[in-house]
């Protein structure tokens, strides 16, 4: 039931992206949010579809294992497009195409909401491009070490990211958990599959009930297991594996560097999403 | 009813870099009224086969047919098969859910026998509720989660038995239960089968439950069954278990052991059996001596 839980899940292999640094690769990521959202015509979100593109076929993952992470929130894509497609208002001049009480299509709109879509697909194709890349120790590992400057003000930057990698850890943990106790309930007849939306949640409590007293139990087996191995939090404690900064880092964020000047000139010059309505609507 | 898989395979996670195969064409039968044993090390495809018999996961390649029931029909009825085909899990005492016991076991039969009035409830879950040998006036408005680890595995068994099904399928039933709790749950099963429940099918990793209990056994490895005959059919290809990495019971040891002080035991493997064997051969021992 829950097996298509893939958004995020590692994918091993030997590459480019994987071989970079997890520091590196989330600063990638943000500025490549920034991108995304600067992009304000369809020349410059090109540019950063070239770019997630390029990232992709460097990553070695799949295609299809990139595309399914985007099915896990197709519905909100679908859903905001169709919200903006027919209530989009704006100051600005509006080449209304049909009309109908409060719903209003317009050419306006209709660009507003391709960029809107867009913009949410690129995010979350970067995004798992990321998690598909990372393990989730060397994901805390360098949001730990990105956050140090928080240690000057005392923030429990240590903790923080320990709290993250435990629960990443646990979430295929849980999942199988899930998963066993869902068979175990439908071997005694529980039904998760019909009936409306009432009706299937009341048919999780079985489900969530003990899943949450196993979570408490693991949680203090865990608590035990580190105390036990006098575990003392961050003082004094080293890493196993450290963490370097390469040439493909460097690399990575000159190509990002480049891309986001790029899109700020073609935003500059060829104006923005609307500008290609200019073009036609001349005469 | 009886339950036949002919080249059974299953595939997990397909089309992913984690795929892999848990079954590799399985051929097994299980007769109405035996008391079968499934053998296997971890990760052998026992548990996931047994998972397939009240379709808790669907046929990916083979065929299935638990008595009239055929699993490739998508129009089978799996919630009358379920009814039919109970099943306790790893650890049943991690499902418990309810505010009382008797909630609890009653889940099971109200999602089965929807026809079922108050009355009828009640006198199911008592008698399962007795069948496990708890006390029904004295459990049943307490919090499951308050019971002992041995009583709690009771409470979840009784939520499984309560529809009588006609085949009990147990996956590592005693794990983590002490001598006297395994004892007791292998009595318990005893005492159920041959009355409502006619097959009983037990994963184990504990040979000597196998050879104690079982009518016959298979031996499952890499998705696969590798043996399937009476427990004294298997342990006495013991070289052959321990070279898949399983064990063999306490009698078979010692079986081997008088084997290489030259005396051969032809026995079942039972404890009863293996002792009287045993005494037999001094018996005839002492007759030489003379």
């Amino acid at each position: 039931m829950l097996n298509d839980v893939t958004f995020g899940q590692y994918y091993p292999a030997k590459s480019f992206v994987h071989n970079m640094d997890p520091r590196a690769k989330i600063v990638l990521l943000i500025a490549y949010l920034v991108a995304v959202f600067l992009a304000d015509n369809f020349f410059a979100l090109a540019a950063v579809i070239v770019f997630l593109i390029l990232a992709v076929i460097f990553s070695r993952v799949p295609f299809g294992s990139v595309l399914r992470s985007v099915k896990m929130i197709l519905f909100i894509i679908v859903f905001t497009a169709i919200l903006n497609l027919f209530f989009y208002a704006s100051d600005g001049e509006l080449h209304i195409l049909w009309q109908w009480k409060i719903i209003t299509v317009s050419w306006e709109a209709i660009i507003n909401m391709i960029f809107l879509a867009m913009r949410l697909f690129l995010l979350v194709m970067g995004t798992s491009i990321l998690t598909l890349t990372t393990t989730p120790v060397a994901l805390t590992d360098g949001l730990e070490s990105l956050l140090t400057p928080l240690k000057w003000i005392r923030f429990p930057v240590h903790e923080l990211a320990l709290i993250m990698s435990i629960a990443l850890r646990f979430i295929p943990t849980l999942i199988d958990e899930t998963n066993r106790i869902i068979s175990a309930q439908k071997a005694r007849g529980a039904d998760f599959e019909t009936g409306g939306l009432i009706r299937r949640a009341k048919a999780m409590i079985p489900v969530l009930v003990p899943l949450l007293v196993s979570s408490l139990r693991r949680a203090e087996e865990l608590g035990d297991a580190m105390d036990a191995r006098c575990y003392s939090g961050a003082k004094g404690r080293t890493k196993y594996k450290k963490l370097t900064f390469s040439w493909r880092d460097l690399l990575g964020l000159l190509v990002l560097a480049g891309l986001i000047t790029g899109i700020v000139f073609l935003n500059l010059y060829l104006g923005g999403k609307f500008a290609i309505l200019n073009y036609f609507f001349a005469s | 009813m009886q339950i036949v898989a002919k080249g059974l395979t299953y595939v997990y996670n397909p089309k992913s870099p984690f795929a892999g195969k848990a079954l590799s064409g399985v051929d097994l039968t299980i007769d109405e009224g035996e008391f079968f044993g499934i053998i296997g090390h971890t990760g052998s495809g026992k548990s996931t086969f047994v998972q397939h018999l009240n379709a808790l996961l669907r046929l990916t390649g083979g065929s299935l047919k638990v008595g009239e029931y055929d699993l490739a029909d998508k129009k089978c009825n799996f919630l009358e098969l379920r009814s039919k085909v109970g099943m306790v899990f790893q650890y049943p005492e991690y499902q418990l859910f309810a505010e009382t016991v008797e909630q609890d076991v009653a889940f099971g039969l109200k999602n089965f026998r929807k026809d079922l009035d108050k009355d009828g409830v009640q006198a199911a879950v008592k008698e399962a509720l007795e069948t496990v040998g708890l006390d029904w006036q004295q459990v049943k408005d307490v919090s499951p989660f308050e019971l002992s680890g041995g009583q709690k595995r009771r409470v979840a068994i009784a939520g499984v038995i309560v529809t009588k099904p006609e085949i009990l399928i147990l996956d590592e039933p005693a794990a983590g239960l002490d001598p006297l709790g395994k004892q007791e749950l292998m009595q318990l099963l005893h005492s159920i089968h041959g009355g409502w429940c006619k097959t009983i099918v037990i994963v184990s990793h504990d040979m000597d439950e196998i050879a104690e209990n079982c009518t016959r056994a298979a031996v499952f490895s890499a998705g696969k069954v590798v043996m399937c005959g009476t427990p004294a059919e298997i342990f006495s290809r013991s070289g052959e278990l321990i070279s898949l990495g399983l064990d063999i019971p306490v009698t078979a040891k010692c079986a081997n052991i008088l084997k290489q002080h030259g005396y051969v035991v032809d026995t079942d493997f039972t404890c009863d059996d293996f002792v009287k064997k045993v005494l037999a051969l001094r018996g005839k021992e002492a007759a030489h001596a003379e």
